[in-house]
């Protein structure tokens, strides 16, 4: 892997004499810019929603991510926070090792759909009714994007996967899990809510989600979930300028964008 | 780590007599979910815990129980799990994972009889890993090696296993008990604590390597491999595989047998050794590393070396790996176990051993 410079980066001291910067949008704890995902992947805008979050709430030094396996471990090591990297499935209970040791730290988990509803559904549902003060961040794209775009549990019905090529149907395949409604519906939990990073005004709603969700934790009050809908244009087979419509009008339509359980005061 | 200095002789439970050792070795983490003969320990682990300030987890599964620990360990705590083999069954992926993390901790099998001695030598997870594997004989040592467990898990940032049974931690035993739990050791500059984050140089603890992005590496697994598989030829070196022997040196017939067993074993040689039969015994201390030298030299002018373990015949390859050849081998297990299924042998017995054993001297009864 090599250190590209990202050429959109503004670095001041190459501005013009006659040019003021009005503002820096360089991702502060975000080791590098470029990544080796996918062409219109939507982890990296999500993974940057997170890492945005923590500087607003100025949580950098004050925080542990807890990775899982799957596309979005690309970042684990590229990042400007303490990673724990977790097993496939595991990081819930990681993140609780974590937490329960070190309950000053804001702790968090970065996982996939594949990784947090298939591998290790119980994790996270257990960890949520014990009321852990973890916040839980799940990149749902539908798919096992890493191996190429195969069946989850939260695949759409009729979405087409490389195992489930005619589409998803439910009489051979079974039905999808709508994860942020199972854990809302569960004790302990303090705030769940499903964004979206298909667009700018997405985007900024899941930002604040994730905001809101590091705040409900850090004052005690519960487990905090937030799902975020990301593109994933290869595992879907469609051409990456139609992702995000394909995420509005398919992934959407089952998996609803907004806020499920808040506990904020 | 100091050790109490007040000394107390009581009756207690091998259990208890586990947990106090985990407690006085400085763990402060502790999660795990029932299993008989485990059960008890998580039992006085709870209740062990939170005076002192630690923490005992009750996880909804074994998986999550190592996971919790994993976490634990990876801030700098002394952290440790246990379960029986099903249990440790289940644990086997994070415990191979954690040895590429370089995350120490210990994991007690409190097994079914000795059926699980290939899971914990060899290892039931995946890859080139090894874990350094303890085998107290019964609750007069068990806290000595605890403590020692945690010393090589911390050394060599890896898991290291202390295996028992049903009689370990279920016997009830007047013994001496010092006072106090100790102080823990303060964290590892490695553990994460969260305050590296925005230094440009956070901290990152993962199975697949330490190096970072902006290094120009990235996740090189080649690499990480094969510094993996330097570290595990380090660990190896470093460990001096232990055993303890009596009454070998005239020995006809050397018996090799650890944990529980090692006490029926010592029972019947000493029995043997009244009536002037030249027996002796070698008890490995260290399942992995293997005594293998120690055994060798044991058995050096006997006429037999008998292994007297509680399962169908596993530490017997060891025994046989260490001679080569130059001593014959026989087994005595495959032992009947009661209707709990929880490893109990009513048939492993002093007067059965020593029945057995002059058998093979020629003078059976």
């Amino acid at each position: 892997m090599t250190n590209r410079p990202d050429d959109l980066r503004v670095v001041p001291g190459e501005v013009p004499d006659d040019a003021t910067l009005v503002a820096d949008f360089t991702p502060t704890l975000v080791d590098v810019g470029a990544h080796h995902l996918c062409p219109g992947c939507g982890e990296p805008v999500a993974i940057r929603a997170v890492m945005d979050a923590l500087a607003l709430l100025d949580l950098a030094d004050r925080c542990v991510a807890v990775f899982g396996i799957g596309c979005s471990t690309a970042f684990s090591n590229n990042l400007d926070v303490e990673v724990l990297q977790a097993l496939h499935g595991r990081a819930p209970s990681v993140a609780t090792g974590v937490a329960r040791m070190r309950p000053e730290l804001a702790v968090f988990t970065i996982q996939g759909d594949g990784d947090m509803a298939n591998e290790g559904l119980q994790e996270v549902l257990h960890a949520a009714a014990r009321g852990e003060r973890i916040v839980c961040i799940m990149l749902n794209n539908g798919v096992f994007g890493e191996t190429g775009g195969h069946l989850t549990v939260t695949t759409t019905v009729g979405q087409r996967t490389k195992n489930t090529l005619e589409g998803r149907d439910p009489a051979q395949h079974g039905h999808p899990m709508q994860i942020a409604e199972l854990v809302a519906g569960l004790q302990g939990v303090a705030y769940v809510a499903r964004g979206a990073v298909n667009d700018a005004g997405n985007v900024a709603r899941t930002k604040r989600m994730i905001v809101d969700a590091f705040t409900v934790a850090r004052q005690g009050l519960g487990f905090a979930l937030v799902e975020v809908l990301t593109m994933c244009p290869t595992g879907w087979f469609v051409p990456t300028d139609e992702a995000p419509a394909y995420l509005a009008d398919t992934i959407a339509s089952t998996h609803r964008v907004g806020v499920l359980r808040s506990e904020l005061p | 780590m100091e050790r109490g200095l007040v000394v107390t002789r009581q009756l207690a439970e091998g259990s208890a007599i586990v947990a106090h050792a985990l407690v006085e070795a400085g763990c402060r983490f502790f999660a795990g979910y029932p299993m008989t003969p485990f059960t008890e320990v998580l039992e006085h682990m709870a209740e062990a815990l939170p005076p002192v300030g630690g923490l005992c987890v009750n996880a909804e599964s074994e998986l999550e129980a190592v996971g919790m620990v994993w976490g634990a360990a990876a801030t700098g705590a002394r952290a440790a799990t246990g379960s029986t083999g099903q249990g440790l069954s289940l644990m086997q992926e994070s415990i191979a994972e954690a040895t590429m993390a370089g995350i120490g901790f210990v994991v007690l099998n409190m097994a079914r009889g000795q059926g699980d001695y290939f899971q914990a030598t060899r290892g039931g997870g995946h890859g080139d890993y090894r874990t350094p594997v303890l085998a107290p004989s019964g609750p007069a040592d068990v806290t000595q090696l605890v403590a020692e467990a945690f010393d090589l898990a911390d050394r060599w940032r890896n898991p290291v296993l202390v295996v028992g049974d049903y009689y370990l931690a279920h016997t009830w035993v007047d013994i001496e008990v010092s006072a106090g739990p100790t102080v823990p050791r303060p964290a590892p500059a490695w553990a994460l604590d969260g305050t590296s984050g925005g230094s440009g140089r956070a901290k990152l603890v993962s199975p697949l390597g330490t190096a970072k992005q902006r290094d120009g590496v990235g996740y090189d697994l080649s690499e990480h491999y094969a510094a993996c598989d330097r570290r595990r030829q380090e660990m190896t070196a470093g460990i001096t595989p232990r055993s303890e022997s009596s009454a070998v040196d005239d020995a006809e017939i050397v018996v090799v047998a650890y944990g529980t067993m090692s006490r029926l074993a010592a029972g019947a040689v000493a029995e043997l050794r009244a009536a002037g039969h030249r027996v002796g015994l070698i008890r490995p201390i260290t399942l992995w590393p293997f005594p293998a030298a120690d055994v060798l030299r044991a058995a050096d002018g006997a006429r037999m070396v008998v292994v007297y373990e509680n399962n169908a015949g596993q530490m017997i390859d060891d025994v046989r790996l260490a001679l080569l050849g130059a001593t014959p081998v026989v087994g005595i297990n495959g032992f009947r176990t009661d209707s709990s299924a929880f490893g109990i042998a009513p048939d492993a017995t002093v007067d059965a051993l020593c029945s057995s054993v002059r058998s093979l001297l020629g003078g059976g009864r």
